[in-house]
């Protein structure tokens, strides 16, 4: 009896302390009041807030380490002599989709090597968190990072579920994230491709960037392709329950049917199914012009390879998106004829030269089809903190306001996915989208890329103001 | 005092009892309007529908033979290996390699049947080594334990097998070098049936009556009845239990090992994820045919593969609900939980050890 | 089995047999070397040596990749070198240097198989397959240094290492258990680093940050002496009279307990509350996630540890707590949204866990133990696949979720950071534990005792059955959607994928490893199974595969949990206990519970 006594006070008192914290205490935490519209109301204060915390430098005690002294006011980093330049990567390098989020681990680590390990005479270091795919992966892979004052950039996410709440947290604490693979449009801004006005979506925050399309784009410009160049009238999409998929289906579907064709059937599998013939037995009795499925593997393979087996599909073309462009999938005999909407210009000779450097480093080819966004974005960021560094004396200074405006004012940036350019919402990425066709599956992915049958230059269809 | 306990305890049985019967009828309800909707709704042709029962049996033949396993070890020895689905990943990626390794050497689709023998050879002893290994290094000790122990242990061998292959092999996807033999099909009935489909059907049949025969006629066979039925009296008896468990992973093994193979050479991609789904597939359709039978593990995994099949064009798509086949493993699920509804012990009832019920 | 060893018989019945030899077998020692240089190469192959090279804990020499890797030979040389048991009126072994020698032999034998892989690795290129055997792994096992003169040195290295693991069956019993300790405390604060660091910088006591820590990360060596020496000398010295706190504390009269029970309480509170303050953001994060999962641990216990119904599916239940919340105060709900304030919305959100118990409970009721478990773990998919689908997308959100969740408040003061959340969180671990204490010593508690021991007796004594097992699905899936309502409101988001399966098991696990039907079990298993995780980033690769190996150790070892309660002890060792009663004739009060004839052992 005593001890139920007990716990009620100890209840009671938890409570008491709760409105007590509430009121504030001069100490680690304050009440950041940062709502839900991401404005980034974070101020100098906030630095000096995480200088409480873990500080991985090193170095004893580091009091000049975050001064909040500086032009903008997000604070600055302060790098001293020897000390290195922090950046983060957020990515899935584990479960089912580890392979997705590891080759953009290794891609910016061959950034990092490329300019051999340092910038500016400070050694680089990467800080890499796991995202998990999920969005309490993300969230506390970004918790983990902002608690570190050091770091500079987050490069990341894989997932853009992950992506939500790491972009509002890393917003809040002044970063910058640079992602290579985050398509959702929810994360940046529509729309693009009519003649409204660019409004900002729900979990935009500010000093959130991409180098990967705002699936709008790919939607049109499969979309268009379907349409125009292939002729067709009738369309099925499947996704995989991923909120990537999910969206490009969406958005193909609209500018589809917006171009006078009918989907048809709007359905989708599960990832970890393995019989798809069902679905494509269902599909057969439709008999489509297009199957468009910017799925992912393994489902992918299943259903190329289970295709074949319905006569009533023959005429039906398949269409993938950039999650199929790797090299385990197109080399399946089974996806010759293929076509795939993908960025453009994802070739040439420094793409080239960029999968041998990775094959030396991993042992082989890149598996998935975000590699190359990591990579201009891993660069894309280095770039920005070397154009925003200030030397002071053998330190560095990097301003973390000047480096979100640098970041958003690139244009003209040269990457292995075309030529990028920031606009104010952050998307960074290439306008155009190219469609390519796997005609020799023995040619690997550098065929594959090789071998552009369209190209929706939807640059052409966007207001420029919008891009930059 | 005691009529009242009587009445109020028939009171609550009415409201457990109604409630069932409710499901029942709301299940039976569904099933027959989606099914009258679609059927009539001229969206496929009646060939369409024989089609997915041709399918739904392939895939339920490999359900069947991972199902055995299941049924054999938990008959035995009482408890649900989680880790069975890894025993058939291992087996499966293992066999990729070979198959892969034959192809380059140009054997494969030159000496198709050899070729295969060969990688079937290679994924059953795989498969097989690494259920004795569960037992050996996880099991052993804990024989007497109360059941929820052991089945901790699988969950974690279970994850240990995954990740261990994640991080031996990576995280990509391995293909099976496709097998130009098995392309085309006859038809039958206006429908066409894969020879991969009559393959695997083929297979597992033969499997199951070997096994069947194994555990009823031979006298290791009788040892494993035994064995099941009481531990104790059993080895009273003569019975070496030690032997004869090792023996029930190692023939659970094979078997997962075979379907295995199966898959590899019918679906052809396989990664370090691809056991957990079909293993906990393989041991619903296990309890639905009724755990510890034999013959319902195979039974259980036609029904569940024609149920995942059938279901979603059939019942779901016939209520109108939109991408139905994203609702394939509720439609399994569920047909679990009607099952166990109607019939408590599993299709067949139990067998290897009838005490248990 | 068969141990060679000659067990001379004594002269007279009841006189001590004479001591046995210490008959080491040294071939033994090898076959046990065989199988250590297996599992190295598997810890090699899996790419852990490599990876974890990057973290230094003993700052220069001890990495956390050699740790790793020199920890096998030493595991199995004392394996190898472990005298036999002492039986009951025997006198013990002697042990000696054969057994330094067994171990030895032990671990150069694995330092020979190494060998292997690392020339494997050197001169094929087998990455296409074996995707860790590369240079950079065969560089990590020579040393740095040369082929020749590395493989030496490793196989140097490891027989040293397996003398020292045989070594720890030598040093005398007194010092044994402080030594390992010593050593052990040693390697936690090295991998803790980051929590070390954090707690004396929020301590204030940042000079000594300096004094432990090397600037690149790792221990000093002067750091790991002096934490050696710490714990070595309070070991030993606690060894000698371990503190009777809690008799001492029953002894007291009335008043004196009642004064001690305030203080205690007070001093809890503010420790509670102090701890966001000195443990800072990323701390925080980490143990509102540790809440959170010690929520649904709470939970879960209920169902499985007081109930007995295994529920593989309790993520179900979460999901729907994190959902409701969405639905009923975001913004982004696509249905309806009303967007009430979390506090408004949390009664909606218990009642419909309570409904989606009752759901779930009723047709399970009939079910036996096992056919509970993979329906309960159907349910539970079931409910992920629900919230993914396109047919619930227009309430649910579908793939895309729901976003724009709003953060709760209390009055004019909003809850956002990590530390802030900290206090409703254990405000309602707290409450949710009261729950659980209180239903455990009530009528229902002592009715799931029941079902839980034997289902038929007890529906024959008259325990509603249906009832009971109702109750325990709605009070376990009321804790979870507390759990899954603040879940949603911390995250801002609920996305399909973060309600999948694998929660499901790693609330099981927390359970079960920390300890089933015990409160403070159940927190240190969530602390150990989520907190350890986030702290030791690098393991995250690895992070399930060392799960599951804690699970099989764990089972194997200690099944009764980290911290177990007598019951599960009572439970789980009945045979032994039992024997142990027989052997020494004399009743004691906690065996009696333990003992109970062999026919009604529970299965």
């Amino acid at each position: 009896m005593k001890i139920k006594r007990g716990l009620k006070l100890l209840t009671l008192v938890a409570v008491l302390s709760l409105f007590i914290a509430a009121c504030g205490d001069g100490g680690a935490d304050s009440t950041t009041t940062t709502g839900a519209d991401g404005d980034t109301t974070a101020p100098a204060g906030d630095t000096t807030t995480t200088a409480g915390d873990t500080a991985t430098t090193g170095e004893g005690e580091d009091p000049g380490t975050t001064a909040p002294s500086g032009e903008g006011d997000l604070g600055s980093v302060t790098i001293g002599a020897g000390e290195p330049v922090i950046i983060a990567s957020i990515q899935t390098i584990s479960g089912a989709t580890a392979s997705l989020g590891q080759d953009q681990v290794d891609a910016i680590e061959i950034a990092i090597a490329d300019r051999g390990g340092e910038l500016l005479g400070h050694p680089i270091e990467l800080q890499s968190e796991d995202g998990l795919c999920s969005a309490d992966g993300g969230s506390t892979a970004a918790e983990a990072i902002v608690a570190n004052p050091q770091v500079v950039g987050i490069l990341g996410t894989s997932c853009s579920g992950a992506g939500v709440p790491a972009s509002q947290i890393m917003s809040e604490a002044g970063l910058v994230m640079i992602s290579g693979s985050n398509t959702s449009p929810s994360l940046t801004a529509l729309p693009y491709l009519s003649d409204e006005p660019l409004e900002a979506q729900e979990n935009w925050n500010e000093g959130y960037f991409r180098t990967a399309h705002n699936d709008e784009f790919q939607g049109a410009g499969a979309a268009t392709f379907a349409a125009v160049d292939l002729g067709a009238a009738t369309a099925v999409t499947i996704h995989d329950g991923d909120p990537y998929t999910e969206g490009l289906t969406t958005q193909f579907g609209e500018f589809f049917t917006a171009g006078g064709g009918e989907v048809v059937l709007a359905t989708a599998v599960n990832k970890g199914d393995t019989d798809m013939r069902p679905i494509l037995q269902e599909i057969e009795a439709l008999a489509p012009d297009v199957l468009f499925m910017p799925i992912f593997q393994p489902e992918a393979d299943f259903i190329v390879q289970q295709f074949g087996e319905f006569p009533g599909l023959a005429d039906t073309q398949l269409m993938g998106a950039d999650g199929l462009l790797s090299d385990t999938f197109v080399v399946l005999p089974e996806t010759e004829g293929m076509v795939f909407s993908g960025p453009a210009q994802a070739s040439g000779s420094a793409y080239e030269e960029f999968v041998a450097k990775y094959e030396e480093a991993v042992g082989s080819p890149p598996i998935q089809a975000f590699h190359a966004h990591s990579y201009d974005a891993a660069n894309m960021l280095l770039d920005a903190i070397e154009g925003v560094a200030q030397e002071d004396g053998d330190s560095l200074v990097i301003d973390r306001a000047a480096l979100r405006q640098y970041l958003y004012d690139v244009e003209g940036f040269e990457g292995l996915t075309g030529t990028l350019a920031c606009n104010d919402f952050g998307d960074c990425a290439n306008p155009a989208i190219g469609i390519f066709r796997n005609d020799d599956p023995s040619a690997g992915i550098i065929g594959v890329l090789a071998n552009v049958v369209g190209t929706a230059t939807l640059a052409d269809q966007v207001d420029p103001e919008k891009l930059n | 005092m005691v009529a009242e306990q009587g009445t109020r305890r028939r009171l609550h049985f009415d409201f457990v009892g109604a409630v069932l019967w409710l499901v029942r009828i709301l299940a039976i309800l569904a099933v027959v309007i989606g099914a009258f909707v679609s059927l009539t709704s001229g969206r496929l042709s009646a060939a369409a529908w024989l089609n997915f029962v041709v399918i739904g049996i392939g895939q339920g033949a490999i359900y069947a033979l991972i199902a055995l396993g299941y049924t054999m070890v938990y008959g035995v020895l009482g408890f649900i290996n989680f880790a069975h689905g890894e025993v058939f990943m291992s087996g499966a990626m293992v066999g990729a390699f070979a198959a892969n390794s034959l192809a380059q050497a140009g054997m494969w689709n030159s000496n198709p049947i050899l070729s295969i023998l060969i990688v079937l050879l290679i994924a059953m002893t795989t498969s097989t080594l690494v259920a004795l290994l569960l037992e050996r290094v996880a099991y052993r000790r804990l024989r007497n334990a109360p059941r929820l122990i052991p089945l901790i242990t699988s969950i974690g061998a279970s994850f240990f097998i995954q990740y261990a292959f994640l991080g031996l092999f990576g995280a990509q996807t391995r293909t099976y070098p496709a097998l130009s033999i098995l392309d085309g099909f006859i038809r039958v009935a206006g429908i066409n049936i894969r020879y991969a489909d009559i393959m695997v059907i083929g297979s597992a049949v033969v499997m199951m009556v070997v096994l069947y025969t194994f555990v009823e006629r031979t006298k290791a066979g009788r040892a494993l009845r035994a064995v099941a039925e009481d531990k104790e009296i059993a080895a009273l008896m003569g019975v070496n239990v030690n032997r004869t468990i090792v023996l029930t992973f190692a023939v659970g093994g094979a078997m997962a090992g075979a379907a295995a193979l199966l898959f590899g050479v019918v679906f052809r991609t396989v990664f370090f994820f691809s056991g957990f789904l079909f293993g906990i597939k393989a041991f619903t359709a296990a309890v639905l045919g009724g755990i510890g039978n034999i013959v319902g593990a195979m039974l259980g995994g036609l029904t569940l593969g024609i149920f995942e099949s059938v279901g979603p064009s059939l019942v779901l798509t016939g209520l109108g609900i939109p991408s139905a086949h994203q609702l394939k493993d509720v439609v399994a699920f569920l047909a679990l939980v009607l099952v166990l509804i109607f019939k408590p012990t599993g299709l067949l009832g139990e067998r290897l050890s009838e005490e248990r019920a | 089995m068969a141990q060679t060893t000659k067990t001379p018989t004594a002269a007279r019945p009841g006189d001590l047999a004479p001591m046995r030899q210490n008959f080491v077998d040294l071939v033994k020692a090898a076959k046990w070397g065989v199988v250590g240089g297996a599992t190295a190469t598997f810890v090699s192959a899996i790419g852990m040596v490599p990876d974890f090279d990057g973290r230094t804990l003993i700052d220069p020499f001890l990495t956390l990749g050699y740790l790793v890797l020199f920890l096998v030979p030493f595991a199995f040389g004392y394996m190898a070198a472990r005298p036999p048991l002492t039986l009951e009126g025997q006198e013990p072994v002697r042990v000696g240097p054969r057994n330094v020698l067994a171990g030895a032999i032990a671990g150069m034998v694995t330092g020979l198989v190494l060998i292997v892989p690392t020339l494997v690795a050197v001169n094929f290129n087998l990455r296409s397959v074996f995707v860790n055997l590369s240079p950079a792994m065969a560089d990590t096992l020579t040393l740095g240094q040369s082929l020749g003169v590395g493989l030496l040195l490793l196989i140097v290295g490891c027989l040293v290492a397996g003398a020292m693991g045989a070594g720890v069956n030598v040093v005398p019993a007194r010092w044994r258990v402080p030594v390992m300790t010593g050593l052990l405390w040693v390697l936690t604060v090295g991998l803790l680093e980051d929590l070390a660091t954090q707690l004396l910088r929020g301590l204030n006591l940042d000079a000594l940050v300096g004094v432990f820590f090397a600037p690149g990360g790792g221990l000093k060596p002067l750091g790991a002496i002096i934490v050696f020496v710490l714990v070595f000398s309070l070991q030993l010295v606690f060894q000698r009279r371990p503190p009777r706190l809690k008799a001492r504390y029953q002894a007291l009269d009335q008043s004196e307990r009642r004064r001690w029970t305030i203080i205690l309480i007070a001093a809890t509170a503010v420790i509670v509350y102090l701890i966001p303050v000195v443990l800072g953001g990323f701390m925080s994060e980490i143990l509102d996630l540790v809440g959170i999962y010690l929520l649904m641990a709470l939970g879960l216990n209920i169902v499985i540890g007081f109930a007995g119904l295994l529920d593989l599916g309790y993520v179900a239940f979460f999901a729907v707590g994190a959902y409701m919340t969405a639905v009923l105060t975001s913004s982004g709900s696509p249905a309806l949204s009303p967007e009430l304030t979390f506090w408004a919305a949390l009664p909606f959100v218990v009642l419909a866990a309570a409904l989606s118990g009752v759901l779930v409970g009723t047709p399970v009721l009939r079910m036996r133990g096992d056919y509970l478990a993979i329906v309960t773990l159907g349910f539970g998919e079931i409910a992920r696949i629900l919230f993914l689908s396109d047919w619930f997308d227009p309430v649910f959100g579908g793939a895309q979720g729901i976003t724009q969740i709003p953060s709760p408040s209390i009055g004019p003061l909003e809850i956002n950071t990590p530390p802030q959340f900290f206090y409703p969180i254990i405000v309602l671990v707290f409450v949710a534990a009261y729950i659980s204490w209180a239903l455990a010593n009530s009528r229902i508690g002592r009715a799931w005792n029941a079902i839980r021991e034997d289902e038929p007796i007890a529906e024959a004594l008259g325990v509603n059955i249906v009832t009971a097992k109702l109750s325990a699905f709605v009070v376990g899936a009321a804790l979870a959607s507390f759990a899954g309502a603040l879940f949603a409101s911390k995250i801002g988001a609920v996305f399909p994928n973060s309600f999948s399966i694998v929660v499901s098991i790693i609330v099981l696990v927390i359970i079960i490893v920390g300890g089933m039907g015990n409160l403070a079990g159940v927190a240190v298993g969530a602390l150990v199974i989520q907190g350890l995780p986030q702290l030791l980033r690098e393991f995250d690769e690895y992070r399930f595969l060392l799960y599951g190996g804690l699970l099989i150790f764990m089972m194997l070892a200690k099944p009764e949990g980290i911290i177990p309660s007598r019951r599960r002890v009572a439970e789980l060792h009945q045979e032994e206990m039992g024997q142990d009663a027989w052997l020494t004739a004399e009743p004691e009060s906690e065996l009696d519970e333990a003992r109970t004839t062999p026919a009604t052992a529970k299965d």
